[in-house]
């Protein structure tokens, strides 16, 4: 099953609300996957600040020290944000290449979650509403955010596994299905120098999204080309910096639902998710076609 | 004082049996409808929040009436055996499954497989059904105001759908017996469902459902109607050389 949720927000009054929305949303499809849960928010850019969002099976010995370490091996100053097992590491956009690169060595053991001007990932193992608490979705501000509950069904159930999945910088993406042509399409990737951390379909069509975005292609672009070289089931939800889209194979049988005022774009596995959005009574209300790119862009 | 005859719709208002689901649960909602006995004077229930829940009514087996005010999850009205039950709102996948008998409205659209093996009843859709509407219908009659998705009628036996609007690929893939009318365009047509000549007999079933259904202001003569060619009900030896 797995439940994915996703807002764009055009109303800047709302931005404060974001997490709390979200967090909300996801919360009520909690009975579509109990295993992990996971929420990418992008707040503003600021064009000045990077942030790369860690996670460390043993977050008191990795993150104590981190900051001045980091500082230290890049040149350039370095800020840590711990939120239980995850953290935000903040730094220069021209250092975030050479804190990557320093934490393999610094910290073996830490796993990157994502990176970016605008987006923070945490994700685990867990009910959502866990997850939410765990890492106080509710109070984080932005302008979108993606969101996902996963039942497992084509890898482990690991923090890796979990949804969001992000392969390039500021991009991510949640997946309510399964790919059937996983294998060949991580094999084509990594011939062209993509790299993987899990065994996930989900993660190979992330990175088929990447990949096309970085020879040019739009989100839009890159979302049509899923419809071509993707076999399987799939309705997929997708972040950019500035933008957020969707798309669902031919067959369609995942189910999706999207909701629009003037204050926002949503997204919902179900209505469920959408009911506690303000001015939902009057908003329209829709569900996607198959094999159909949706896409909103800041 | 002589008392204020109350209006119509307040008095029936006040008969009806309401529900809120913001206070009681689904479970408690539908033991309560699986109770009603023959002869029961609480023929008219209202159920209000329902905000996506799924299963909302389902397996009501009595003609009573229910009126569920706002959009509904996954099988809405599954199993209704004689139940008048209107949604006010939109429906989630499988509404009206397996219908037996009695009626469901729509009053917005429907996700998937609305009337999935429904084996009798009338389902009325006031706005657009997704993908695989009428699937495998053994019975059922389906009255969509506007389209249909893609896969509709798959392996449809028996019963009547009509689309007022478009029908999306590959309609009727597969069919048996089922009567397909619609008015706009069709996408496809899936295997072994073709085009077929509208008799009077058709005009005449046509006209009465879409009587049964309030449509007013469409005529049966503005459809066509689509159904079984027969050629794969039996193996045809010449394609064995495919398997």
């Amino acid at each position: 099953m797995c439940g994915i949720v996703g807002l764009f927000l055009k109303d800047k009054t709302l931005e404060p609300k974001l997490g709390a929305m979200l967090s909300e949303m996801l919360i009520s499809l909690s009975d579509r996957g109990p295993d992990s849960a996971g929420i990418a928010i992008y707040g503003a850019a600021t064009g000045n600040e990077a942030k790369i969002t860690v996670q460390s099976p043993k977050p008191e010995r990795d993150f104590r020290g981190l900051d001045v370490e980091l500082a230290k091996a890049v040149g350039a100053p370095v800020s840590v944000a711990v939120k239980s097992t995850h953290a935000v590491i903040r730094t220069t956009p021209d250092k975030v290449d050479a804190a990557r690169e320093a934490l393999q060595s610094l910290r073996p053991d830490i796993r990157i979650m994502g990176a970016g001007e605008a987006v923070e990932i945490y994700k685990e193992v867990g009910l959502p509403a866990a997850v939410v608490d765990r890492f106080d979705v509710r109070s984080m501000t932005g302008t979108h955010g993606i969101g996902h509950t996963r039942m497992a069904t084509e890898s482990a159930v690991t923090t890796m596994g979990a949804h969001p999945f992000s392969t390039g910088a500021d991009q991510c993406l949640v997946h309510n299905g399964s790919l059937s042509n996983h294998n060949n399409v991580r094999r084509e990737l990594v011939r062209e120098g993509m790299t993987f951390e899990t065994e996930n379909d989900t993660e190979v069509a992330a990175a088929y999204l990447s990949n096309r975005m970085a020879h040019g292609k739009n989100l839009g672009e890159a979302l049509e080309g899923t419809l071509s070289d993707l076999d399987g089931f799939f309705t997929f939800v997708v972040g950019t910096k500035n933008g957020f889209g969707v798309v669902r194979d031919p067959i369609a049988c995942k189910p999706a639902v999207m909701a629009e005022t003037d204050q926002y774009v949503a997204f919902g596995s179900e209505y469920r998710a959408l009911t506690k959005l303000p001015g939902i009574d009057n908003a329209r209300v829709w569900e996607p076609e198959p094999a159909t790119v949706y896409f909103w862009e800041h | 004082m002589p008392a204020t005859p109350m209006p119509k719709a307040h008095r029936e208002q006040g008969h009806a049996r309401v529900f809120d689901l913001a206070e009681q649960s689904l479970r408690e909602l539908n033991q309560a409808l699986h109770q009603v006995t023959p002869g029961s004077n609480e023929t008219a229930w209202e159920v209000l929040n329902p905000k996506g829940s799924h299963s909302v009514a389902v397996g009501v087996d009595h003609p009573i009436s229910i009126d569920v005010r706002g959009s509904v999850g996954y099988y809405c009205a599954g199993m209704n055996d004689g139940a008048t039950i209107t949604v006010h709102g939109s429906a989630g996948p499988g509404v009206g499954e397996n219908m037996m008998s009695g009626s469901i409205v729509v009053k917005g659209d429907a996700s998937q497989y609305a009337g999935a093996t429904g084996r009798g009843g009338l389902l009325v859709i006031e706005g657009n059904a997704s993908s695989r509407c009428g699937i495998s219908m053994k019975g059922i009659d389906i009255v969509v105001h506007g389209n249909i998705g893609h896969m509709s009628a798959f392996m449809a036996q028996s019963g009547n759908l009509v689309v007022l609007g478009d029908a999306g690929d590959a309609l009727g893939d597969s069919i048996y017996e089922a009567r397909l009318f619609v008015r706009g365009k069709v996408e496809s047509l899936g295997a072994d469902c073709i085009a077929k000549e509208m008799r009077p007999e058709h005009i005449e079933l046509l006209q009465g459902l879409l009587d049964k259904a309030g449509v007013t202001d469409v005529k049966a003569s503005e459809f066509k109607r689509y159904g079984s060619a027969r050629k794969l009900y039996n193996f045809n030896i010449d394609n064995a050389d495919a398997y």
